[in-house]
C-alpha cells in the first residue's frame, strides 16, 4: 500500500520541474513542454485524491479526462502559434519575439 | 517495503528523471524524448492507482499524439542537424529559486497535512462507470470539451496555414 | 505478497510461445507472401532452398545476420540503435491481449489461451500500436539523412491520421459487445460474427489496419522511387531485420485483430478453436498479400484525404447508426 503523500510529493516535484522549464527555457516549444508537464502533475493529484479521499466516485478520473482534452487543445493551438511565429520571424526563441516592445 | 512501493519508486524516479532531462538537455529533440519518458512513467503511476483507463488514455493521447505533435513542431522549426542554441534565458537563476522554493513549501505542506483518508475500497467498475459519469452528471462539461477541441482544431488549422495571396 | 509460482511459470511459458510463434510466423509469412506474389505475377517464386522453398526464410535470416551492421557517422547513435527495437516491441506487446482460443485444460489446470485479459483490452492494443510510430520517426530522425527524415515524417503523419478511423471504427463493435475486453468481444459473436452486423466498420478498420502496418497500397513511407527506402534507408543487417519483422508482425497482429473483432475469433463448428483461429488468420493474411499484388501505391495527398475525408466521416456515421439501432432495439421496435 502506497501512502497518499508519495503521490502528492511526486506530483509536486514534477510540477516544480515543469514550472522551472516554463520560466527558464528560451525555446517556445520547450516552454510548451513544461506547461504540459505541469498539467500532468495536476492529473496525478486528481487521480490520487479520487483513489484515497473520495473512494467510490469517478469524479477525479472524469476531471483528468477533461484536463487531457484541454491539454491537447493547448498543444495544438500552441504549436500552431509557434509555427506561425517561426514562419514570420524565423525564430522560436521567446526572447527574440519582441515586436510589441517599443 | 512492499512490491508496489518498489514499483512506485521506480516509476516515480523515471518520471522525475525524464522531467529533469526535459528541462536541462541541450538538444531539444532529446529533451522531448525525456518528456516522453516522464509521460510514459505517469501512465504507469495511473496503473498503480488502479485507473487503467487513464493509463491507456495517457499513452494514447499524450505519448501517441501530443508528444508526437511536439516532435513535429521541433522538426519543422529547426535544421535537421539540430544546432543547439542557448538553453536558458537570463532569468534562470530566479526561476530556479522560485521553483525550488515552491517545491519546499509544497513538500512541507503536503507531508504535514492530515488528509481525510477514506477507508480503502477496491476500485470502481472502471470504464463503464466512467462512461456513465461522462454521459450523466458530467454531460455538459463533456460537450463543452468536445466544442473546445473542435474550436482548437479549426483555430490551429487557420493559424498554421500558409498565408495565400 | 505471495506469488503463485505455477501461475507465473505458465504466464512466462505462454509469453515465450507467443513471441516465438510470432517470429516463426514472420519467417513463414515472408515465404507465403513471396510464393503468392510469384503466382499473382505469373512466376514461380522462391522454390530452390528446401522442398517448395520452405527453407528460404532460414537462408534469408542467415544472409541478414552476416551483413555488415553499419551506423552512419553523423547518426544519433543511441537513438539509431533504439528505434528498431521500439518498432519491434510495440507490435510484439500488442498481441498479448488477443485470445487465440477458448481456455483448455492441461494437467488439471485451466489454461487460458491469451496472455492477459485487461478490461480495457482493445484500447491497450491501440495505445501500444500507436507507440510503434516512434520506431519510424526516431529511426528517420536518428539516421541524419534527408530521405530518412522525410520518410519518418510521412510515416508518422500517416500512422497518426489512420489511428483515428482505426479507433473510431471499433466503437460500433464495443457498443454491440458492451465491453472493451477482446475475450468478451469474441464471446459476444457466438451467434453472428460482427462482420455481418458491422460491415462498414469492418471495411474501415481493415483499410486503417493496412495503413497502420504501412503495407501496400499505403506504403508511402518506403516509396522507393521518391524516398530511396524511407526511414530505414541507413539501416542494414540485424537492425533492418527488426524493422522488417515489425512490419510483417504488425500485419499478423492486424489480421488477428480482424479475426477477433469481426470474424468471430476462435469460434466455429467442428474444429477446435485454435484451428479456426489459424484458418481465419491465414485467410486474412492472404487478403493482405492479395491487395499488395493488385493495387498500386496511392499518392500522398490522396492517402491523407482518404483517411480524413472518407474513413473518419464513415466511421462516425457508423457510430450514429449503431447507436440509433441499439436504442431502437432497447425500445422494443425490433
Amino acid at each position: 500500500m502506497i501512502p497518499l503523500t508519495w503521490y502528492l510529493v511526486l506530483s509536486a516535484v514534477l510540477f516544480c520541474i515543469g514550472l522551472y522549464g516554463v520560466l527558464a527555457r528560451r525555446n517556445a516549444i520547450a516552454i510548451l513542454m513544461g506547461a504540459e508537464l505541469m498539467l500532468n502533475s495536476a492529473n496525478i493529484n486528481l487521480a490520487a485524491f479520487e483513489r484515497y479521499v473520495a473512494a467510490g466516485s469517478v469524479a477525479g478520473q472524469v476531471f483528468v479526462i477533461f484536463n487531457i482534452a484541454v491539454a491537447a487543445a493547448e498543444a495544438a493551438v500552441g504549436l500552431a502559434l509557434i509555427l506561425a511565429i517561426y514562419r514570420s520571424r524565423d525564430t522560436v526563441s521567446v526572447e527574440e519575439v519582441d515586436l510589441l516592445k517599443g | 517495503m512492499s512490491l508496489t512501493q518498489a514499483v512506485f519508486i521506480l516509476l516515480g524516479g523515471m518520471a522525475v528523471l525524464g522531467a529533469l532531462g526535459m528541462v536541462t538537455l541541450r538538444n531539444l529533440f532529446h529533451s522531448a524524448l525525456a518528456m516522453i519518458l516522464a509521460l510514459f512513467s505517469i501512465a504507469g503511476i495511473y496503473v498503480l492507482l488502479e485507473a487503467e483507463f487513464l493509463a491507456v488514455v495517457q499513452v494514447l493521447v499524450y505519448v501517441g499524439a501530443i508528444a508526437m505533435l511536439i516532435l513535429f513542431g521541433i522538426m519543422l522549426t529547426r535544421d535537421i542537424v539540430g544546432r543547439a542554441s542557448a538553453v536558458r534565458n537570463r532569468q534562470w537563476p530566479l526561476a530556479l529559486a522560485v521553483s525550488a522554493g515552491l517545491l519546499a513549501v509544497l513538500a512541507v505542506a503536503l507531508v504535514r497535512a492530515a488528509w481525510p483518508l477514506a477507508t480503502y475500497a477496491p476500485a470502481q467498475g472502471g470504464v463503464a462507470d466512467l462512461g456513465l459519469a461522462l454521459m450523466g452528471p458530467y454531460a455538459l462539461p463533456f460537450e463543452v470539451a468536445s466544442v473546445l477541441l473542435l474550436v482548437a482544431m479549426v483555430g490551429a488549422l487557420i493559424i498554421a496555414r500558409e498565408a495565400r495571396e | 505478497m505471495s506469488i503463485d509460482w505455477i501461475e507465473l511459470i505458465i504466464v512466462v511459458v505462454k509469453a515465450l510461445i507467443v513471441a516465438f510463434g510470432l517470429l516463426i510466423g514472420f519467417a513463414y509469412l515472408t515465404w507465403f507472401e513471396r510464393r503468392l506474389v510469384g503466382r499473382f505475377q505469373m512466376r514461380i517464386g522462391p522454390n530452390r532452398v528446401g522442398p517448395a522453398g520452405l527453407l528460404q526464410p532460414v537462408a534469408d535470416a542467415l544472409k541478414m545476420f552476416f551483413k555488415e551492421d553499419f551506423v552512419p557517422g553523423q547518426a544519433d547513435k543511441p537513438l539509431f540503435i533504439m528505434a528498431p527495437g521500439i518498432a519491434m516491441s510495440a507490435v510484439l506487446i500488442s498481441f498479448a491481449v488477443v485470445p487465440v482460443g477458448p481456455s483448455i485444460r492441461l494437467f488439471g489446470r485451466e489454461i487460458t489461451l491469451y496472455l492477459a485479459d485487461v478490461n480495457v483490452g482493445m484500447l491497450v492494443v491501440i495505445a501500444v500500436l500507436s507507440l510503434g510510430v516512434y520506431g519510424i520517426i526516431l529511426g528517420g530522425w536518428a539516421s541524419n539523412n534527408k530521405y530518412s527524415l522525410l520518410g519518418g515524417l510521412r510515416g508518422a503523419a500517416q500512422v497518426i491520421s489512420y489511428e483515428l478511423p482505426y479507433g473510431l471504427s471499433l466503437v460500433g463493435v464495443f457498443m454491440l459487445a458492451g465491453s472493451l475486453s477482446l475475450k468478451d468481444i469474441v464471446e459476444a459473436q457466438a451467434r453472428v460474427p460482427f462482420i455481418v452486423l458491422q460491415p462498414l466498420a469492418a471495411i474501415v478498420f481493415f483499410f486503417a489496419a493496412v495503413a497502420e502496418a504501412n503495407r501496400s497500397p499505403f506504403d508511402l513511407v518506403e516509396a522507393e522511387n521518391e524516398l530511396v527506402a524511407g526511414y530505414h534507408t541507413e539501416y542494414s543487417s540485424i537492425k533492418f531485420a527488426l524493422y522488417f519483422m515489425a512490419e510483417y508482425i504488425s500485419m499478423i497482429v492486424a489480421s488477428a485483430l480482424m479475426v477477433t473483432l469481426f470474424l468471430g475469433g476462435w469460434q466455429g463448428p467442428f474444429l477446435p478453436g485454435i484451428v479456426w483461429f489459424f484458418i481465419k488468420l491465414v485467410f486474412m493474411l492472404f487478403v493482405f498479400v492479395w491487395i499488395r499484388a493488385t493495387w498500386p501505391r496511392i499518392r500522398y495527398d490522396r492517402l491523407m484525404a482518404w483517411s480524413w475525408k472518407l474513413l473518419v466521416p464513415l466511421s462516425v456515421a457508423n457510430i450514429l447508426v449503431t447507436a440509433g439501432a441499439l436504442v431502437l432495439r432497447d425500445m422494443g421496435v425490433f
